[in-house]
């Protein structure tokens, strides 16, 4: 056939399938995750957040709560100090979440932190947070792991309870290297 | 050019004609769907009572998982393969397939897929059991071993049915004979046309879904996994991007079937034919943005949620199009009801109830409440099974006489009709009300208050089950000792290119092409 | 020619008549023939929903009956057989385009109410109490945000009964170990996350169904306004256990409510109390059995012989007759990356000691051994 009509299409097409195989594979989940940045969906936050000098918005308190959930088997005790702040948008705020390694080996642990209502993720940044690396725990040992947000002074009237969760994996047989994308 | 067929078993293995390579495709797609339609005997006897009898919970799911995967990919896809390879060299005038050596190849790998897939069930921690969409994590962190199997196996079917795609891409846009413009195209052509654009477009996508997913099971990846910075959710964004395209890749080959059949028992042109053409690429091109429709309980943007409703809502514009156009084909025509037609008559009206229940699912707020419940269940069935499988049906009853130069008996073929249009009533009507009433799909067993429509759905089955039975016994008498007939055409009202040709179709036709006027 | 559509008509109307007559004949001897639609639920959303899905529902009915009506007409006049001539009309703009606009008009007419419901659907206005469900492999957990009280809901439907060796009874497989309890007329916000893989809540009279999925966190809400027992499903194929997982919520009065909660929290203490009484190997085997069956018989089986190739057997088993602290550490812990999970934070103490002790001597399990709560406690405390 060679040069004929039909194999110029044929190349073409399979040219087509191997595109939309790249497109899956390497497109997709950062264009979802770039998504999800922007419309909050899947209620992910952004990574760390440089304060702006902004005023304080007193007129209002928005309820800011925690939640701590251990995904499958993982056998940390793992809470917040404090299951609910209020907090006046624009104002910097410090909570702790408990965390303890109970069993006889040495473990690591990373914490996935999900927001809702979903309006609310774009809003709600994270100075500091002990979600941004992996944390290590030697047999038996506890820490209390530090969190600092501001909630956006432009965030939507119309939301007034943010939860923030956060779940922890047990990541030691994984870990060889630090994650840096993780927020 | 005009020796016949190989002898023996040669001729089926290493034949690149396209017609022994149709045949090859549907008696594949037939065992499969026996081999799908015992599963689905499987839980229909589970579910005939509450409480478990005869087998597991999670033998159950393996059930319904392979279920699905070997009707979608195994009978389905490759019956109307097996059409496309038959009838689209003698529709459109062309010798045989643009590219015959990779027709042979891309079906002589799909048995090969099915066998690994089969396998699976014998394995230690069995088949795949995590339903036919496979969502992540449970089927990567939670799989049984048997998953890299699964995905080797989607992979080839995969690569089969893209090669598939592009052979009917290539015969249709360079093979057709002289004078036979697009628009004179019979829709069964343009219906396939679009679907194996379709195909090479989401097949792909399929493919990167696995493969991600065989990154997760075996390297490592966190493209699901939370814990690593992924997203299960991610996973269903991915699958019904390939998924919802995959839907009208099953039922668009069908409507050509239908649009060939209606007017040749109506001995009347095909009402609307370049709104049909229309119609189906809209279909088409509204497949690739309605897909997260599966996902309104996954939780969405409200922005989200709306312009996935409205959309999804669209397609009944298009769909309502190609109803009504074969209702006015009907309109004053002077009908008769051979079993073709009676199966098209049937799959106007199924399929319409299908799509009615289809805009229901599409209204975001009901949804919450019909989602993953039976009432999905017997919407898909509505469409696949009486869409898909009784256009199919109708297909070869069609095209049988064409194909094998005998013609196969009314009286059984009515009979056929009628006890799978009575039994697929009786299993898949009942299913609306189970899920209104608040039964969950995928579940093994259920409560009290579901009992009894359970119970009518799965005699039912055993009904439908068995029309299927009869249709093999009657295709097969029909080739062994089937009334001889030598029309060029079988049909009266029959229109097209392979209506010309003798009957039984030569093993060659068209090596000189026809002059289209 | 006229008599002959007739006849065939006639035909067609026997398989109708048959079913009419065999449908009453049949219903007669059941209850539940009459669960063919949707509920009207208890809530706002609900109802909402209700009247949304008829609204849809007669739309579909009635262009169901012009479009049929037309086909079955000419089906049964224009036939062949009745010498019918066709006609060879083939195109028609004009028709094609009002086929398109109307269809595009009547689903303009659907959008508007589907449009305020969602919107409702949407309300983020601030709730009066929070509850964080947890879907676990086969089984929710509803954890009362700020109160300190959480719990497990399981199936309580005896194995017996899913296996027939006893009859069933009224809510079979939708009973549970203990319903979550809400007070009535006060806006509930549902946090919905899971721990392994993706679960659906489900409660078909609240018109609420969210997707719990791993590491992420789902809300919903309701508000319910009649008091009541609600039974719901999973919704989300999550496993073998998938149908075994029903929820139920127990609408209360508010001071009820109330009461419930003080009474749940002197629970938790009493529970405490009792960790460091010390028990006889009788009544950890009684208590260890019922435990056993409630938590650990889906997988491992009421016999103790697991499901070979998928979940291990308990009998006989190294870890039962072995060591105790191996034995512990299994329970408690979990094994990562297998199903069997860490029921340390699950299952009180007592629940535990009564699992393992249990498990160490059923079956010919014979190890004699006793693990009391307070050892499960030390073992939490101090590994």
């Amino acid at each position: 056939m060679g040069n004929s009509p039909v194999a110029r299409l044929t190349a073409k097409l399979l040219l087509w399938a191997v595109a939309m195989f790249a497109f899956a594979v390497f497109l997709m989940p950062p264009l979802y995750d770039a998504f999800c940045e922007l419309t909050g969906l899947g209620g992910k936050t952004g990574g760390p957040y440089r304060a702006t000098e902004a005023g304080i918005d007193e007129s209002r308190t928005v309820k800011v709560q925690f939640i701590a959930t251990n995904n499958g088997e993982m056998p940390w005790d793992f809470e917040p100090l404090a299951y609910e702040v209020r907090v006046h948008p624009g104002q910097p705020q410090a909570a702790r979440f408990f965390a303890r390694n109970p069993t006889d080996r040495n473990m690591v642990a990373q914490a996935i932190p999900s927001i809702t209502p979903f309006q609310a993720a774009q809003y709600f940044h994270k100075t500091e947070c002990f979600c941004f690396n992996r944390q290590q725990l030697a047999a038996g040992a506890d820490a209390e792991l530090p969190l600092v947000f501001i909630v956006d002074r432009d965030l939507p009237r119309s939301v007034n309870t943010i939860t923030l969760s956060y779940t922890l994996f047990d990541v030691t047989e994984s870990t060889t290297e630090p994650v840096a994308k993780l927020n | 050019m005009a020796h016949g067929p190989a002898k023996g078993i040669g001729r089926w293995i290493f034949t690149t004609n396209h017609k022994d390579i149709g045949t090859l495709y549907l008696w594949f797609s037939f065992a499969m769907f026996l081999l799908g339609g015992f599963f689905a005997m499987v839980i229909r006897a589970e579910l005939f009572e509450p409480g478990m009898q005869i087998v597991r919970p999670e033998f159950f799911n393996q059930m319904t998982t392979m279920h699905g995967l070997v009707m979608v990919f195994g009978a389905i896809m490759p019956a109307f393969v097996g059409l496309a390879n038959w009838m689209i060299p003698m529709m459109i005038g062309a010798p045989d397939m643009a590219l015959p050596r990779m027709n042979n190849l891309s079906f002589w790998i799909l048995p090969f897929a099915f066998a690994i897939l089969a396998s699976t069930l014998f394995m230690e921690g069995g088949a795949p059991n995590f339903g036919w969409t496979f969502y992540a994590p449970l089927s990567t962190t939670y799989a049984p071993p048997s998953v890299n199997y699964f995905i080797f196996g989607v992979h080839i079917m995969g690569a089969s049915s893209i090669m598939g795609s592009i052979n009917i891409i290539a015969t249709v846009l360079n093979l057709r004979a002289p004078g036979m413009t697009l628009m004179k195209m019979p829709l069964f052509v343009w219906t396939w046309l679009i679907t194996a654009f379709l195909l090479v477009a989401v097949m792909p996508v399929l493919a990167g879904a696995v493969t991600m997913m065989l990154m997760d099971v075996n390297f490592g990846t966190s493209f699901f996994n939370a814990a690593g910075g992924g997203d299960p959710v991610l996973f269903q964004h991915v699958f019904w991007f390939f998924g919802h395209p995959e839907v009208y890749i099953i039922i668009l080959p069908a409507f050509g079937v239908i649009s060939a059949i209606i007017p040749a028992f109506s001995r009347k042109p095909l009402f609307g034919y370049s709104s049909m053409v229309y119609a189906t690429a809209a279909i088409a091109f509204l497949s690739f943005i309605v897909w997260a429709h599966h996902m309104f309980t996954v939780g969405m943007p409200l922005t989200g949620e709306l312009y996935f409703m409205y959309a999804t809502m669209l397609i009944a514009v298009p769909t309502g199009v190609k109803v009504f156009n074969w209702i006015s084909t009907m309109f004053r025509g002077a009908m008769t009801f051979e079993t073709p037609m009676l199966f098209a008559i049937a799959f106007v009206i199924l399929f319409t109830m299908g799509g009615f229940t289809g805009l229901m699912l599409s209204i975001a707020p009901s949804d919450i409440q019909y989602h993953d419940t039976y009432f999905v269940v017997a919407h898909f069935h509505y469409v696949m099974v009486a869409g898909a499988v009784f256009s199919g049906t109708a297909a070869v009853y069609y095209w049988l006489p064409k194909w094998c130069g005998k013609m196969y008996d009314e009286t059984m073929g009515k009979l056929q009709f009628w006890i799978a249009f009575i039994g697929f009533n009786i299993t898949f009507f009942p299913q609306h009300f189970l899920g209104l009433a608040g039964m969950p799909r995928r579940y093994a067993d259920y409560a009290l208050q579901f009992a009894d429509w359970n119970m009518v759905s799965s005699i039912g089955a055993f009904i439908y089950g068995a029309a299927q039975l009869l249709f093999l016994f009657n295709v097969i008498r029909t080739i062994v000792a089937g009334k001889p007939v030598t029309e060029p055409k079988t049909w009266e009202g029959a229109e097209g290119l392979e209506w010309t040709l003798p009957t039984p179709a030569p093993y060659h036709t068209f090596s000189t092409p026809p002059e289209v006027k | 020619m006229l008599s002959k559509a007739k006849l065939l008509f006639a035909r067609m109307l026997v398989p109708l008549l048959l079913l009419s007559v065999a449908g009453p004949v049949m219903a007669e001897k059941t209850r539940h023939w009459g669960d063919l639609n949707m509920t009207r639920g208890v809530t706002d959303v609900s109802r909402q929903i209700y009247d949304l899905h008829m609204i849809i529902f007669w739309i579909c009915v009635v262009i169901g009956v012009l479009v049929f009506g037309v086909m079955i007409f000419s089906m049964f006049v224009h036939r062949k057989s009745l010498g019918y001539k066709a006609a060879n009309f083939h195109e028609s703009t004009t028709v094609e385009i009002a086929w398109t606009v109307v269809p595009a008009l009547i689903l303009i007419v659907m959008a508007v109410p589907a449009t305020s419901a969602l919107l409702n659907l949407y309300d983020t206005t601030e709730a009066e109490m929070d509850v964080l469900i947890t879907g676990y492999q086969w089984k929710w957990q509803y954890e009362y945000l700020g109160e300190d009280v959480s719990f497990i809901s399981e199936l309580s439907t005896p194995e017996s009964e899913i296996y027939n060796t006893a009859d069933k009874n009224e809510h079979y497989l939708q009973q549970v170990s203990q319903p979550l309890v809400i007070p009535v007329d006060t806006k509930v916000r549902f946090l919905v996350t899971a721990k392994d893989v993706i679960h659906s809540w489900w409660m078909t009279e609240f018109g609420v169904k969210r997707d719990a999925i791993p590491g992420f966190v789902n809300e919903t809400w309701a508000r319910v306004e009649k008091t009541g027992t609600y039974r719901g499903e999973c919704t989300e194929l999550c496993g073998k256990g998938h149908a075994f997982m029903p929820i139920v919520v127990e609408v209360v009065e508010k001071d009820e409510f109330a009461t419930w909660l003080s009474e749940k929290k002197a629970e938790v203490a009493a529970i405490r109390e009792l960790t460091s009484k010390e028990f006889s190997l009788e009544e950890l085997m009684t208590t260890g059995e019922a435990a056993y069956n409630r938590t650990c018989a889906a997988c491992h089986m009421a016999n103790g012989e697991g499901i070979p190739g998928v979940f291990p057997a308990v009998k006989g088993s190294a870890i039962a007759t072995g060591p105790v602290t191996d034995h512990l550490s299994i329970v408690i812990n979990g094994k990562t990356g297998t199903a069997m999970q860490a029921f340390g934070a699950q299952l009180s103490e007592v629940d535990l000691a009564a699992i393992i002790t249990y498990e160490r001597n059923a079956w010919g399990n014979s190890t004699g051994d006793v693990v009391q709560p307070i050892e499960i406690l030390n073992f939490k405390q101090g590994q």
